[in-house]
């Protein structure tokens, strides 16, 4: 049911994450500034870019659930969710690493995007605890569903609160992100998204496809249970 | 929907009154927790970024007491399930908690924003105090709002005293940002508003997205 088309995804996602990462290595030029260090941007923009569109995406799949209560949309929000919040811890770690290399810190708290990515990562790994204490399977759907709602819209309007707060003390530049890249690093830059993204949709619809087997496995041998007393008997 | 949600502002009210639980428990509580920020910071005063940090993070930590509470009567007598049973809008119920949390903020601000000035603010507040105002009562109808939320959405669950804060302080956390630098320069010793457009901009924002945010998904809480 969520497979389809999963062989030709994979495919594409191993082909252009090995062209991101030969061209990450072997075409990008090394930044003057800082060195070697700088390529590890090519792994830590892109993973916060699809995470964050991943956590949207989620609040926009609990939109169409709770429209047309079809569960198997909660499904696809509960598991969109749960790979952005792996692909966020990689951003923090990532992110973290970046800064001890460029900054001599492993925090910093004048960085807004990364201050409010943390904030975003805090709420969303509320998201487990609040699905899984509630056992009623429908109510379930439902309450992550808002949850899920509420947090999507939440990151846009952290984003700016927390910019403004930074941008207070420290004025910076808009530009820093992608627009103003030489050619060759814009390209492996794009080329590295892309990988990201196709890399999220094939472990999102991986995942999807395991949960469901899970989930009808779980079925057959309820049904397998119910039955077998009535055939001794 | 305005009627039935001030009939059940009024239960709540009547219920607080009688059983006096939320309100003390708030504010007693953010009096501990100024006397925990004194030794803790060992200082005997503060100001400026310090004294709006330590005023807003006493007063978001004394909202969870209120917000896990919010919805007690409700869950422990079936309140909902009445509700549910009633030809009545289910955003009524959204407003009046809403409502209730609103005015449990109020109160525990008229005891606790005095008392942080006598305890531990540097300089005295007469000269801002119509600002101060006019940032305590943006910043509550947006915990007031997400509070009303946030304990709907934790109140069905089985750890609800675990989800209650979890929840509701990261989501305060950019009206914690536009209150806590809005108050910073009232709090100083030079005192005078400053940027104080830009973030009462920022907070009204805030308001409004999760009032609406809040008013649509409510309803999704309630079917049962």
């Amino acid at each position: 049911m969520y497979s389809k088309g999963f062989k030709p995804l994979a495919a594409a996602s191993a082909v252009t994450l090995s062209a991101s990462l030969i061209l990450v290595f072997f075409y990008a030029p090394l930044d003057a500034d800082q060195g070697f260090v700088q390529k590890i941007f090519y792994v830590h923009v892109p993973m916060a870019i699809v995470a964050l569109c991943g956590f949207v995406a989620g609040g926009v799949m609990a939109i169409r659930h709770l429209r047309s209560g079809d569960p198997s949309w909660d499904l696809r929000s509960y598991v969109a969710i749960h790979m952005s919040i792996i692909l966020g811890l990689g951003v923090l770690v990532t992110g973290s690493i970046w800064a001890r290399a460029s900054w001599g810190h492993w925090w910093v708290w004048d960085e807004p995007v990364l201050v409010s990515f943390l904030v975003v990562f805090l709420l969303y790994c509320v998201y487990y605890p609040l699905r899984f204490s509630i056992e009623d399977p429908e109510r379930q759907a439902r309450y992550s569903s808002v949850f899920a709602i509420t947090a999507g819209a939440f990151v846009p309007l952290n984003f700016v609160a927390v910019r403004l707060a930074e941008a207070y003390t420290h004025p910076r530049v808009l530009s820093q992100t992608g627009g103003s890249l030489p050619g060759e690093m814009r390209l492996t830059f794009l080329v590295s998204l892309a990988a990201m993204a196709l890399l999220f949709v094939t472990l999102w619809k991986l995942e999807l496809t395991a949960k469901h087997a899970a989930m009808e496995l779980k079925r057959l041998r309820r049904r397998l249970a119910d039955r077998q007393p009535a055939a001794v008997a | 929907m305005i009627g039935t949600a001030a009939t059940i502002l009024r239960k709540d009210l009547r219920i607080e009154l009688r059983t006096k639980e939320s309100v003390p428990a708030m504010t007693l509580f953010t009096i501990t927790v100024y006397v925990l920020f004194h030794f803790g910071l060992d200082r005997d005063s503060l100001d400026g970024a310090l004294a709006a940090g330590v005023l807003w993070v006493t007063l978001l930590l004394a909202s969870v007491i209120g917000v896990s509470r919010l919805y007690a009567s409700e869950r422990e007598q079936g309140g909902v399930d009445a509700l549910l049973l009633a030809p009545v809008d289910r955003t009524a119920l959204f407003l009046a908690k809403a409502g209730a949390l609103l005015l449990f903020l109020v109160a525990v601000e008229l005891v606790a924003v005095p008392a942080f000035a006598i305890l531990l603010l540097g300089p005295g507040l007469g000269g801002a105090l119509p600002e101060l105002l006019a940032i305590l009562v943006l910043g509550n109808v947006g915990v007031a709002a997400v509070g009303a939320l946030v304990g709907a959405l934790a109140a069905e669950t089985h750890a609800r005293e675990l989800i209650t804060p979890l929840l509701l302080l990261p989501l305060l956390v950019p009206l914690l940002i536009s209150c806590a630098q809005a108050t910073e320069p009232l709090m100083r010793q030079d005192q005078g508003p400053e940027d104080l457009g830009r973030w009462l901009g920022l907070l009204t924002l805030y308001d409004v997205v999760f009032v609406l945010l809040s008013v649509a998904v409510f309803d999704y809480l309630l079917e049962d």
